[in-house]
């Protein structure tokens, strides 16, 4: 086995003296992902808050003022104006200084106190989905606790007491109670970050070689393909592990997202993601040609499926069956949601040793295919 | 004659339907320079990456250092160096770790590294210039560092493809002289150009065209070889209008322009400067010099190409 390290040893001596000599890249690598989590952290939030909302109402009543006042005592609207005429919405909507509009009906509050049901105009800005369709939910559930609370009082008012509703709905959010997609994207995040940069580095680095001739001389010593695609990539597990450690602690210190499990096995999870990474990147170094095509198949097999086949943004169960079917090649899919295990829920081997399973399988793959290929030669 | 460095029979390497080398034989003696002479193109470069295990063979079997090329790959690679064109070094690594890099590579003990390591250096002229970046060099430099890297582990044989491209005339002389050396010293160095004038200083020579091998020898035998025929230098006023007037005569062989001399073989040597003049003057024209020379490499070349040309055309 020492004769395998004597090979090795070179080859990673000099990957390290030319990482040094390229201290720019070096940078890159190490703080490009932290401070890509800042810039994702706080700018991909799919909270919806503070949506601004425009009250028209046109019943100045007790019961109206009590009905929107709910609306306004909630974080998730802010009132930016109070109008008169509900024509005016419209203007105010499509300038963009309003998202939603709640127009409450003359007779509003007789309506109520009569037991006839007024209706509730919600204007609402679908220019952007998400937040449309999260404000009429919020719209929705202030409207029927506020109904509920009307006819309960009503049935109480009858005598009919002990009127409790049949449910008592208690919900409680765990390891993330505050729903905060902060905590939800910060693993995402970190494969996202981790699976580009390790591929995008390891691919240069090894087509480098062929645009300068110094893989066809390696392919002519002794050295065997294996060791060569060892050596290369050891430096870069180092510096990946540190640029790990420097999203950590972005993760902790910005986004209070620590580390609730065993900080060893999201050691052991992350390295098994990086060594598939950068197999990955020395597969595509042995197809490509010109770095400009590396770079292409880099962003390709590794941003786009990291972003929207692995769970990230999209939720893996609501894709159709052959979409769900691909995302078992994207190593990133193991990775999230065993981060999410280790990082969010703090649970033990037994709730994520598949999604180990499933990272070794794609690193062994990934080593398997580049030294074949690389043993072939281009030619 | 004791057993050839290099014996290779019949290599054949197709690409598809194309065939780059074509049942190309030839053997190599300990020592000897041999050179691998033709155009870009002609399969020079890819008989040398057979042999060096970077390319498989079609068909046909080589034995280099008294290994099978195809059974024995590894150790082939011990007992070769090479070299490309492209003179492969590490461009952000110092003159000094490319040759520590390429001598562990090869599993060098560090001492033997830093032995060979001295003696690269004087041998390349690099002594002094340990610390520079190996993009810091220019060509003349960057090659010899490229040969001494190959030659590190003390090979055999030494496989060097277009060493020479890029570099100004003075170090290409140079550089032979490194070759020489290596030579005298019991190495066999395989050295493929398209340089003709570089073949004179090769014991041997094959001469390869469209992938096959179509003439070999000693710079003199192959000179020798179109001794039957006579070659001439003319020089005439007008290059082109002479050109046609030869190339019109049944008694001219060849024709081939060397700047404002033309090169005109006639099948027999009598009398060949009156009849030179009098093709010249059927068509008006004067030669302002007309001398029988010995063929140059150039000369044998053309010759066996049109050779070539003519016997593809027959059947």
């Amino acid at each position: 086995m020492s004769g395998t390290l004597d090979r090795i040893r070179p080859v990673v001596k000099k990957e390290l003296r030319q990482i040094r000599r390229d201290p720019r890249t070096l940078v890159l690598l190490l703080a490009i992902p932290a401070f890509l989590l800042i810039m994702y952290g706080y700018a991909l939030n799919f909270d919806v808050k503070h949506i601004k909302l425009v009250l028209c109402d046109q019943d100045q009543s007790r019961t109206s003022r009590e009905f929107a006042g709910i609306f306004l005592g909630t974080e998730y609207f802010d009132l930016v104006g109070t109008i008169q005429d509900a024509a005016a919405l419209d203007t105010l909507i499509d300038r963009g200084e309003a998202r939603a509009g709640l127009v409450l009906p003359r007779g509003f509050g007789n309506d109520i106190a009569a037991g006839r049901s007024p209706a509730v105009q919600v204007l609402l800005d679908g220019s952007d989905p998400t937040t449309g369709a999260t404000a009429i939910g919020y719209i929705n559930t202030i409207a029927l606790t506020y109904s509920v609370r009307v006819v309960t009082g009503r049935l109480d008012r009858l005598g009919i007491s002990g009127t409790g509703l049949p449910i008592d709905l208690r919900p409680r959010v765990w390891y993330n109670p505050e729903l905060r997609s902060v905590r939800f994207l910060i693993p995402g995040l970190m494969a996202f970050i981790l699976m580009t940069v390790v591929v995008v580095s390891t691919a240069f680095s090894v087509v480098r070689e062929k645009e300068r001739g110094t893989m066809e001389q390696i392919l002519v010593s002794p050295l065997r393909p294996l060791d060569l695609v060892a050596g290369k990539t050891i430096p870069y597990i180092f510096i990946s592990i540190v640029s790990i450690h420097a999203v950590l602690f972005v993760a902790a210190f910005l986004f209070d997202v620590t580390i609730k499990g065993s900080y060893l096995w999201l050691l052991a999870v992350m390295l098994l993601f990086l060594i598939g990474g950068l197999g990955l990147g020395i597969l595509i170094s042995t197809i490509a040609r010109s770095q400009q095509v590396a770079f292409m198949m880099a962003i390709l097999l590794t941003m786009l499926p990291t972003f929207i086949l692995s769970g990230f943004v999209f939720p893996i169960r609501n894709m159709p069956a052959a979409i769900q079917a691909v995302t078992y090649l994207v190593p990133a899919r193991y990775f999230l949601s065993a981060l999410r295990a280790i990082l969010l829920k703090g649970a033990g081997l037994g709730a994520f040793w598949d999604q180990l399973v499933g990272l070794l399988g794609f690193a062994a793959l990934m080593i398997a295919a580049s030294a074949i290929r690389l043993r072939r030669g281009e030619g | 004659m004791a057993e050839p460095t290099i014996d290779v029979r019949d290599l054949t390497k197709m690409f598809g339907p194309f065939t780059a080398v074509d049942r190309v034989s030839f053997t190599v003696g300990r020592g000897e320079i041999f050179g691998f002479l033709g155009a870009n193109g002609a399969g020079k470069s890819t008989t040398i990456r057979m042999l060096c295990g970077l390319l498989s063979p079609t068909s046909g079997t080589a034995r280099v250092g008294g290994c099978d090329i195809r059974t024995e790959p590894e150790g082939v690679k011990r007992r070769i160096g090479y070299m490309s064109q492209k003179f492969s070094l590490y461009d952000d690594l110092t003159v000094e770790e490319n040759i520590a890099f390429f001598g562990g590579v090869y599993g060098l003990t560090r001492d033997r590294i830093g032995r060979r390591m001295s003696r690269v250096l004087d041998m390349a002229g690099l002594k002094g210039r340990e610390h520079s970046l190996a993009r810091e060099l220019a060509a003349g430099w960057k090659q010899r560092l490229a040969l001494g890297c190959a030659i590190l582990h003390e090979p055999e044989i030494v496989f060097l493809d277009e060493p020479t491209g890029g570099v100004d005339p003075v170090m290409r002389r140079r550089f032979w002289e490194l070759i020489n050396g290596l030579s005298e010293g019991g190495v066999t160095v395989f050295v493929t150009t398209h340089y003709l004038d570089e073949a004179e200083y090769c014991n041997t020579i094959r001469l390869i065209h469209d992938g096959r091998i179509i003439a070999g020898g000693s710079p003199r035998e192959l000179k020798t070889s179109v001794f039957g025929h006579a070659v001439f230098a003319v020089e005439a006023d007008n290059v082109i209008e002479a050109l046609e007037a030869f190339q019109s005569e049944p008694d001219v062989l060849e024709t081939s322009i060397f700047g404002v001399t033309l090169h005109i073989s006639l099948k027999d040597a009598r009398d060949g400067e009156p009849r030179l003049r009098r093709m010249l003057a059927g068509r008006g024209l004067r030669a302002r010099r007309i001398a029988r020379i010995m063929p140059s490499l150039e000369d044998v070349f053309i010759h066996k190409v049109e050779e070539e040309r003519k016997k593809g055309a027959r059947p």
